[in-house]
C-alpha cells in the first residue's frame, strides 16, 4: 500500500497541523466513517447493538472525557462513575420536566450540568496533587452516588428508587424507551461520538491542549510561561466532565433505559473507564476508541470462548476476566504506558518506511 | 447522666474501635508507601486474599478446584483434612511472603523510577488481578472464619455500666471481637514500630524510605527491603483480614475496607505511622458521630462518603495531612 | 546615572526597565537574600554572579514571581509591581529558562515552542472546539512567529521530535526558543551554559548576543563561567551569602577586592 509522506508536501501551516497528515490515513478515516454511517445501520441487529456497538460508542465518549483529564492534563480521577451518574440524572430530570424539547438538546444540557459539577469537584486540584487528588475524587464518587440514592427528588419520588427513560423521538423515530430499534440507538450514539471526538481532537491540538499538557508535564514551568494552573485544571475538569456527562446521559437513556445508581454508576465504572484509558493509551483520542473497544469486547469474547465453547460455569469466567484485566493493566503500565495507540503508532512508523527502514 | 449522652459515648467508643481497624489497614499502606513510594491500592484485596487463603487452608480446600473441575470434568473440592488455626495462619503467612516476592519480581521491579501515579494505577491492576485470583483459587461464596476469637457483645461491660444512666439505658454495648481487635492492633503497631526503630532490617528500611540511591550506595539490597516491606504489608493484611473476616464473614466486601483506609491516609499523611493511627480514630469516631447526629436527618448511610468529604475538606487546607512532611516545591 | 547611552559596540542602553529595591527573602529563619538593590536597564545584558548558595537563583525566582520577598519592592517599567503569581508575571513580558531544563517532555519541540506563545493566544474554548475560523487563524499567525524563532535558533530539523529524545545541548536551545517565543521584554537565563562543552558555549553565547542585538531584548543571566560573563555582559551584580558585594561593569567588578575575596577565599586571622 502507498503509505508514504514523501511527495505529499505541506504548503501551509493549516495543512501541517491537520489530524491525519498522511493521505492514506485521510482516505481510511473517510472509509471508516462511511462504513459506520452507511453500512452498519442497515445490517445491525439487537445483539450487536446491545452487547457491543452501543456500549462501545458510549464508553468511548466517557474514555475521551477521562483521557482529556488524565491523559492530557495529568489529573487522575476516580470519580468517573459519579460524573456519569450526574449526566444520567440530569438527563432524567430534563426528560421528565421538559418532554417537548428534543432529547438531543437534553443530552447536551446534561453534559453542561455535569461540567459544572465536575469543575466544582475539580477545585481542590489546585492544592492537591497526584494520587492525593485521585483519592480525593473518590469523595465525588461516593457522595454523588449516595446523593442520587437518598434524595428522592432526583428520581421523581418513584417507589423503586430507579429512574426509567420515557419514550422520546428524534424526527419521528424512537431513540429511547422499550420500542427503540437497534439501528436508532446505534445512530444517535454514533452522532454524539463523532461530534465529541472531533471537538476533543480540536481542543487538544490547539492552545487549550497545550496548556493542559504543559500542566501535565511540569506544572511549575507551565505557570512560569503564563499558564494559570487553576484555570487550566478547571477547564480540563469541566471539558472532561462534559463528555462524561454526555456518556452518562446516553448510557441511561439510550442503552439501559432503567438505572439504579449504585449498580450502574458505582466505583467499578470509574475503574473500568480508567482502564480503558490506560489500555487504549493516555493522551490519545484514538486510544480512547481502542481502549473502549477492547474492554467491551473482552468480556464478550471470554464469554463466547469460556461459556459457550468450553462450557465453563459463568462465575469462573467472570473471575478469569478480573485476572486478565488486572494482568493487562499491569502489563501495559510496564511495557507500554501509551497503550494500544502506541502499538498502532509504532506500526505506522514502520509502515511509513517499509520496506527500506534506513 | 441522660441516656442520650451515654448513647453518644457508646457511639464514640464503637467509633474508636472501628477506627482502630481502619488504622490497621492504613498502616499497611504507610509501610509500603514509606519504603517504596508505592501507594498500594491492593492492600484491601490483600486482606481479602489472606483471609480467603486462611479459610481455604483450614478447611483443606483444593486451590483452583472449580477451575480444575471445569477443565478436566473432575469433582475434587477438599483434601479431606482440617488444619489447626495456628498452623494455618503460619502457612498463610508463607503464602503472603511468596506473594510479596512475586509482586516485587514480576511487577514493581520493572516499574522502579516511574511516576507515583503510574505505580498507583498498577496497584489498581494488581487489586483486580488478586481479587480474581482469590476467587479462582478458593471460590467466591461467603465463608465464615473460625479461628477461636470471641464473638458478640460483652455482657460484663453491659452489666457494669447499666447503672450509669436512667431506666432507659441498658449499659454500653461493645463487641468482644472489637476489643480483641483493638488489643491485637495495638500490639502489632508496637511491634512494627519497634522493628522499624531497633532492628537492622528496620534501619535499612528507613534508609531506603529516605533515599533509594544513598541506601543502595551503602550496600543495602533494595530488592530485599522491598520484598520485606511487602511481606510486612501482607502480615498486616492478614491480621486485618482475620479481624474483619471474623466480624462479617470472608467475602468481597472485605476488600472494600481499603476504600475506608484511603481517607484515613489523606487525613493522617501517607508517610506517618502515628498519622495513620490518629487519622483512623478521627475517621472512625467522626463518621459514627455524624451518622448518629445528622445522618438520620438526611437519609442515613452517610458512612459511605463522610470520611472522604472530611478528608477532602481537610486536605484543601493542609495538603500534606496531619502528620505528613511539608511539601516544598522547588524550581 | 545618565538616562541612556551607547556602548562601545554601538548598542543603545535605555532607561531603567526593572528596579529591585531592598529585596529581602527569608525561608523560615534563613535569609537567602539580604536587602539587595539593583536595576536592569533596557537593552542591556546584566549578569548575576556569585559562589554557590549566594542566592542568585532565588533572586531570579523573585523576579519571575515564584518567590515573594518579605521586604522590598519590585519596580517594572516604571511601576511598582504588586505581589503576583508567576503566570501574571509572564503576561507582563518576563520569560525565563531554568537551571535544570524545564521542558514539557511529553510534547514535540514545535509544541514546546508554541507553548511560549500562550500569552499571545486569546481565542475561547468554543472557537477552539470548532477549530475553523478565529482559532485556526490565530494558530497559523502564532505558528509563523514560532517558525521565525525556530529558524533563528537553527532547530528546524528537530521541529517534530519529542523533546525527551533530544541531547542536553539542544534541550537548552529549545528552552531558549520557548522563552523567546513569548517575545519578552525581559529574558531571564538561569545558567544557560551549565554542563556545556566549549563549542556549545560558543554557540549559546552567539545566540544570546544575537537575541539582544536583533530583538533588542533585555537579558538578565546567571552564569558560572567567568570568561563568558565578562565577555557578554554590560554590567554585573556580584552576590555572596545573600548580600550584594559588587555591582558595575565587568572591569570594575574584576578589580573589586571583596569580589576577589569571595571567589578566592580569604584568610581569617
Amino acid at each position: 500500500m502507498f503509505y508514504r509522506e514523501a511527495g505529499d508536501f505541506k504548503t501551509s501551516y493549516e495543512a501541517d497541523s491537520q489530524t491525519f497528515p498522511i493521505k492514506f490515513d485521510r482516505y481510511r478515516f473517510w472509509a471508516v466513517l462511511a462504513v459506520a454511517y452507511l453500512v452498519i445501520p442497515f445490517i445491525i441487529n439487537d445483539y450487536w447493538a446491545n452487547a457491543i456497538l452501543v456500549p462501545f460508542l458510549i464508553y468511548t465518549i466517557a474514555a475521551i472525557g477521562l483521557n482529556i483529564l488524565t491523559g492530557y492534563c495529568g489529573q487522575v480521577s476516580l470519580g468517573t462513575g459519579g460524573f456519569m451518574a450526574v449526566g444520567a440524572y440530569a438527563m432524567y430530570k430534563l426528560m421528565t420536566a421538559f418532554p417537548d424539547v428534543s432529547i438531543m438538546i437534553h443530552v447536551i444540557l446534561a453534559g453542561g450540568i455535569t461540567a459544572v459539577v465536575g469543575a466544582a469537584f475539580g477545585l481542590p486540584s489546585l492544592r492537591i496533587k497526584g494520587f492525593y487528588l485521585a483519592v480525593a475524587t473518590l469523595a465525588a464518587q461516593f457522595f454523588l452516588v449516595w446523593l442520587f440514592n437518598k434524595v428522592a427528588w432526583f428520581y421523581n419520588y418513584s417507589a423503586s428508587g430507579q429512574i426509567n427513560a420515557p419514550e422520546r423521538f428524534v424526527g419521528g423515530i424512537a431513540v429511547t424507551g422499550p420500542n427503540t430499534d437497534a439501528w436508532a440507538k446505534y445512530m444517535i450514539c454514533l452522532v454524539f461520538v463523532t461530534v465529541c471526538a472531533i471537538i476533543a481532537r480540536n481542543l487538544t491540538r490547539g492552545t487549550m491542549g497545550r496548556k493542559w499538557m504543559a500542566i501535565r508535564d511540569m506544572d511549575i514551568a507551565a505557570e512560569i510561561i503564563g499558564v494559570n494552573p487553576l484555570q487550566a485544571k478547571l477547564s480540563a475538569f469541566a471539558v472532561s466532565s462534559f463528555f462524561i456527562g454526555i456518556s452518562g446521559a446516553l448510557f441511561f437513556s439510550v442503552y439501559l433505559g432503567a438505572v439504579e445508581v449504585g449498580e450502574a454508576f458505582g466505583i467499578q465504572k470509574s475503574f473500568l473507564v480508567l482502564f480503558m484509558v490506560i489500555i487504549g493509551g493516555l493522551g490519545s483520542i484514538f486510544g480512547s476508541f481502542a481502549g473502549a473497544g477492547f474492554l467491551v469486547l473482552l468480556p464478550v469474547a471470554l464469554k463466547v470462548i469460556g461459556v459457550d465453547l468450553l462450557g465453563w460455569p459463568t462465575d469462573i469466567v467472570a473471575h478469569l476476566q478480573l485476572v486478565i484485566i488486572g494482568a493487562l493493566i499491569m502489563f501495559f503500565l510496564i511495557k507500554e504506558p501509551h497503550g494500544l495507540a502506541q502499538f498502532w503508532r509504532v506500526a505506522k512508523e514502520k509502515l511509513r518506511l517499509w520496506p527500506f527502514p534506513y | 447522666m441522660s441516656a442520650d449522652f451515654l448513647y453518644g459515648i457508646e457511639v464514640i467508643l464503637n467509633g474508636l474501635m472501628a477506627g482502630v481497624l481502619y488504622a490497621l489497614v492504613a498502616l499497611g499502606f504507610v509501610l509500603i508507601y514509606k519504603a517504596s513510594g508505592i501507594f498500594n491500592y491492593a492492600q484491601g484485596v490483600m486482606a481479602l486474599f489472606a483471609a480467603l487463603t486462611l479459610v481455604g487452608i483450614m478447611e483443606g480446600q483444593v486451590p483452583f478446584s472449580h477451575l480444575i473441575n471445569a477443565v478436566f470434568g473432575t469433582e475434587i473440592h477438599h483434601f479431606g483434612w482440617h488444619v489447626p488455626a495456628l498452623l494455618a495462619i503460619f502457612l498463610t503467612l508463607c503464602v503472603m511472603v511468596a506473594f510479596a516476592w512475586a509482586v516485587q519480581k514480576f511487577i514493581f521491579r520493572h516499574l522502579v523510577g516511574q511516576e507515583p501515579i503510574i505505580l498507583f494505577m498498577a496497584t489498581i491492576g494488581l487489586a483486580y488481578f488478586l481479587e480474581g485470583m482469590g476467587d479462582l483459587m478458593w471460590g467466591s461464596d461467603i465463608k465464615t472464619l473460625k479461628v477461636g476469637l470471641p464473638q458478640g457483645g460483652s455482657r460484663w461491660i453491659e452489666d457494669m455500666t447499666s447503672g450509669l444512666g436512667g431506666d432507659d439505658f441498658y449499659g454500653f454495648f461493645i463487641d468482644k471481637l472489637d476489643m480483641v481487635a483493638t488489643v491485637v492492633a495495638a500490639i502489632l503497631v508496637m511491634c512494627l514500630i519497634a522493628f522499624a526503630q531497633y532492628s537492622k532490617q528496620g534501619r535499612a528500611m528507613r534508609a531506603v524510605a529516605d533515599d533509594h540511591q544513598a541506601a543502595l550506595s551503602v550496600g543495602i539490597s533494595l530488592n530485599f527491603i522491598w520484598v520485606l516491606v511487602w511481606s510486612l504489608a501482607g502480615l498486616v493484611a492478614l491480621v486485618a483480614g482475620v479481624m474483619w473476616g471474623a466480624k462479617s464473614g470472608v467475602q468481597f466486601s472485605l476488600s472494600l475496607i481499603a476504600l475506608k483506609a484511603l481517607p484515613v491516609l489523606m487525613l493522617g499523611g501517607f508517610t506517618s505511622i502515628p498519622g495513620a493511627i490518629v487519622g483512623g480514630l478521627i475517621i472512625g469516631v467522626g463518621e459514627k458521630l455524624f451518622e448518629y447526629t445528622i445522618g438520620g436527618m438526611i437519609g442515613g448511610a452517610t458512612e459511605n462518603w463522610f470520611a472522604y468529604v472530611l478528608a477532602l475538606i481537610f486536605l484543601v487546607f493542609r495538603p500534606q495531612g496531619l502528620f505528613g512532611e511539608k511539601i516544598i516545591e522547588r524550581v | 546615572m545618565k538616562d541612556s547611552y551607547v556602548t562601545s559596540d554601538g548598542r543603545t542602553i535605555g532607561g531603567v526597565l526593572m528596579d529591585m529595591r531592598g529585596i529581602t527573602l527569608r525561608f523560615g529563619g534563613v535569609e537567602a537574600i539580604k536587602n539587595i538593590s539593583f536595576d536592569i536597564r533596557e537593552g542591556e545584558i546584566r549578569a548575576i554572579i556569585g559562589p554557590n548558595g549566594a542566592g542568585k537563583s532565588s533572586m531570579l525566582n523573585v523576579i519571575s514571581g515564584f518567590y515573594h520577598p518579605q521586604e522590598g519592592e519590585v519596580w517594572f517599567r516604571g511601576a511598582k509591581r504588586p505581589t503576583m503569581r508567576p503566570y501574571d508575571v509572564a503576561r507582563q513580558g518576563i520569560a525565563r529558562t531554568f537551571q535544570n531544563i524545564a521542558l514539557f517532555e511529553g510534547m514535540s519541540v514545535l509544541d514546546n515552542v508554541m507553548c511560549g506563545r500562550l500569552t499571545h493566544m486569546k481565542t475561547g474554548v468554543f472557537s477552539q472546539a470548532i477549530w475553523h475560523g478565529a482559532a485556526q487563524r490565530e494558530e497559523v499567525e502564532n505558528r509563523e512567529a514560532v517558525e521565525r524563532i525556530i529558524d533563528f535558533l537553527e532547530i528546524q530539523a528537530i521541529r517534530k521530535t519529542p523533546v525527551g529524545r533530544l541531547p542536553y545541548g539542544l534541550k537548552k536551545r529549545v528552552e531558549l526558543a520557548r522563552a523567546l517565543a513569548a517575545e519578552p521584554k525581559l529574558l531571564l537565563l538561569d545558567e544557560p551554559m551549565a554542563g556545556m562543552n566549549v563549542e556549545e558555549k560558543e554557540d549559546m553565547s552567539r545566540f544570546i548576543l544575537d537575541v539582544n542585538d536583533e530583538f533588542g531584548t533585555t537579558i538578565a543571566l546567571i552564569e558560572h563561567d567567568m570568561g563568558v560573563v565578562m565577555d557578554l555582559s554590560d554590567r554585573v551584580v556580584v552576590m555572596d551569602y545573600g548580600r550584594k558585594i559588587g555591582d558595575g561593569t565587568p572591569d570594575e567588578v574584576r578589580g573589586n577586592q571583596e569580589v576577589i575575596d569571595a571567589y578566592l577565599g580569604v584568610a581569617h586571622d
